[in-house]
């Protein structure tokens, strides 16, 4: 029966579009086009410009953790002799890319990838990969490039020790687009469509701001937004910002949302479910998201507020590629520690959180090291007390949920001390 | 009023009776935790020297990592709470609380009136805490409750350098063949625990007055560690071990208190 978006839930609209993304990868390899795997807060605006289907490690190893797929493909990067220190994205996705190889070069499927749970998608003919989320993002698609033999554009993003963004920045980033461009352009032996660049731009800020306009509900106390969901919607903000699929979601969702409100109806039921607001700092542990959840779901704590959806919050004026320079420099982890702080604080306040949840989390030193100060410098402006607990995005060996639960019910209890 | 606290460890099962919220009527430790026989031998011993029963509580709280476990708990509590709020009841001076169990240790930073501002505790290794030191008695064949005689016997401490419990074994195990003294590698292995607790009080800052709790307090060659590593005195908690049985004891009376309202 044809898929009608019209009628169809925003959750409905999410597992439609996620699974119609990989269909048209497939479709666009079989068709003899082009596919890109991408980083998830690297431009995809141009390579859809030049109507290249994309694909997206990070999100397809959250995924592939979610499902509880990742140890498989963990185990396969063991075997390749990546070290369990490594970034479990990155293992995830280098171990699932050598599956894949080895069904390209054999023909036949190996049994990990026959069994897997794990979306299955096609080999890239070329990467994109952008630093301003971490730097690991550099050599694990030059490793991706260096192992298929493939086409590898890299989106340099100096570190924004000062803030604002300084404009020799904005001009050299914007330098490092027209590179992309011409890269592209070589690539795929033709000439760049601007005209198409300059829809997709547009696209992008449409999904942007329908994504923020979700975030926002759950500024509203009681919150009709559990958060947890951004976790989940979160893979058509990276999959999907730069066609209409996280457009027509996240509007749908917001009205959802509204309606939810509109009729008494919040993330735990009853207005009176919703004991504390929590704010979660870090990646999701995908492997034990349900776990996470109801750890927090059992003290009656909602999460309302995370910084880690708004690195998605990529706001910029179509047709200038210095504004899009800044868009995708300032996401908060890539900026100095005062201004990362100040933007924690402002999660927390606009929020209402009464209580902080840091995920240390073994893959993301980049997220994790600053997570104590960042918690200290709102707990000094607000009182508010955290905890952390330690974990790992798609390595479920890391994880304990015991430790978990212990921690999460100290914090409620000093939050209902504070109340 | 009497209300009971149960503290279901992971090496020790603890239990205190309160009465009035002020006076422990009884106490009880039996030393093996969640999923031995532990919890029911410390409520039938708690029992077994006064003339209460579990139908005689008024309200029981279970905290420890058994604490979902306890039949008949009315409310169970993180024993972060419930150390907090036994070590304020016993020494209302304690700003800053290291507890060191089975399996955990933990820093806690209270406020004047016993509110927790912070803490926080190991996660992924238990090295550095009760079990660490079972497993160095026995490589040792030092009695647990030897160490800390046998400590202060030592001239020089060896350097027990390893986060590992397994590889800190295998560096005792070599001192051992080298022909370093029992005594200095006892120390040795007291200043690991201590460093490493240490380093969880120093994450939340250490504010006077240090009070030290958990099974690993009656140590007195940890303590001393301690105190070397943070160039000051501390108070070891009376009955340092049913510090979070206690705080159950007196969460409970709170409880009531707040009920009968």
């Amino acid at each position: 029966m044809e898929f009608n978006a019209m009628e169809a839930s925003a959750k409905e609209c999410l597992a439609y579009y996620q699974a119609k993304l990989d269909e048209e990868a497939w479709e666009a390899k079989k068709n003899g086009k082009l596919v890109c795997w991408s980083a998830s807060v690297a431009p995809p605006e141009f390579c859809v410009a030049m109507d290249i289907a994309m694909v997206y490690p990070e999100t397809h190893a959250a995924g592939a953790g979610a499902r509880k797929a990742s140890m498989d493909l963990l185990e396969v990067a063991d075997e390749k002799g990546y070290n369990i220190d490594i970034c479990s994205y990155a293992r995830t996705n280098l171990g699932y890319m050598e599956l894949l190889k080895q069904e390209a070069l054999t023909g036949q499927k190996p049994e990990k990838l026959a069994n897997s749970k794990a979306a299955y998608v096609p080999l890239p003919d070329l990467v994109i990969t952008c630093n301003n989320i971490c730097n690991t993002l550099l050599k694990w698609y030059e490793n991706l490039a260096k192992e298929l033999n493939i086409p590898c554009i890299i989106i340099d993003v100096p570190f924004n020790h000062t803030m604002p963004v300084s404009r020799h920045n904005k001009e050299y980033i914007a330098d490092q687009y027209r590179a992309a461009i011409k890269q592209l352009e070589d690539i795929t032996g033709r000439a760049f469509d601007y005209d198409k660049f300059f829809k997709v731009q547009e696209q992008v800020q449409r999904s942007v701001y329908w994504w923020n306009k979700v975030a926002t509900y759950a500024q509203r106390k009681p919150s009709p937004l559990n958060g947890f969901d951004l976790f989940n919607y979160m893979a058509l903000i990276v999959c999907a910002r730069a066609r209409d699929y996280a457009e027509i979601t996240f509007h749908k969702f917001a009205d959802e949302l509204e309606a939810k409100d509109a009729a008494g109806q919040y993330a735990f039921g009853a207005p009176e479910n919703e004991k504390h607001r929590v704010t979660w700092e870090g990646i999701a542990v995908w492997t034990y998201l349900g776990a996470t959840f109801k750890g927090l779901k059992n003290q009656g704590a909602v999460m309302t507020g995370s910084a880690y959806p708004g690195l998605w919050s990529l706001v910029y004026t179509p047709g200038d590629l210095e504004s899009m320079a800044e868009a995708y420099t300032n996401v908060y982890i890539n900026t100095c520690g005062p201004n990362r702080y100040e933007e924690f604080y402002k999660v927390v306040k606009n929020s209402k959180s009464d209580g902080i949840v840091l995920h240390l989390n073994r893959s993301c030193k980049l997220m994790g090291l600053l997570n104590n100060e960042g918690a200290e410098y709102v707990n000094a402006k607000m009182g508010v007390p955290y905890v952390s607990f330690d974990g790992d995005q798609t390595d479920p060996r890391v994880f304990t949920p015991a430790q978990y639960e212990t921690r999460v019910q100290a914090l409620t209890e000093m939050m209902d001390e504070n109340q | 009023m009497y209300t009971l606290g149960i503290d279901i460890g992971s090496a020790s099962s603890k239990a205190v009776i309160l009465k009035d919220g002020t006076d422990v009527v009884a106490s009880a430790v039996v030393q093996v935790g969640t999923g031995t026989s532990g919890p029911g031998r410390v409520l039938e011993e708690v029992f077994s020297n006064v003339d209460l029963t579990q139908e005689d509580m008024d309200y029981t709280v279970a905290t420890g990592y058994g604490r979902f476990s306890v039949e008949n708990a009315d409310k169970q509590l993180s024993e972060i709470t419930c150390h907090a709020k036994g070590i304020f009841h016993l020494v209302p001076s304690a700003r800053t609380i290291i507890d060191i169990g089975g399996q955990d240790a933990k820093a806690i930073q209270l406020d004047n009136k016993g509110n927790i501002l912070k803490f926080v505790m190991n996660d992924k290794c238990a090295a550095g805490t009760g079990r660490f030191l079972d497993v160095m008695s026995r490589v040792l064949e030092v009695p647990l409750d030897q160490m800390g005689k046998v400590h202060f016997q030592a001239k020089e401490w060896a350097q027990v350098s390893s986060t590992c419990t397994v590889f800190a074994e295998s560096e005792v195990i070599s001192q051992l063949s080298k022909g370093l003294p029992r005594e200095s590698i006892v120390a040795g292995v007291h200043q690991s625990v201590a460093s490493k607790a240490c380093s969880l009080a120093y994450r939340i800052g250490v504010k006077n007055d240090v009070v030290m709790c958990g099974g690993v307090a009656q140590n007195a060659g940890v303590v001393d560690a301690i105190e070397k590593e943070l160039q000051q005195s501390i108070t070891v908690a009376p009955h340092p071990q049913i510090t979070g049985a206690l705080g159950a004891a007196l969460m409970a009376y709170e409880e009531l208190k707040k009920q009968n309202k």
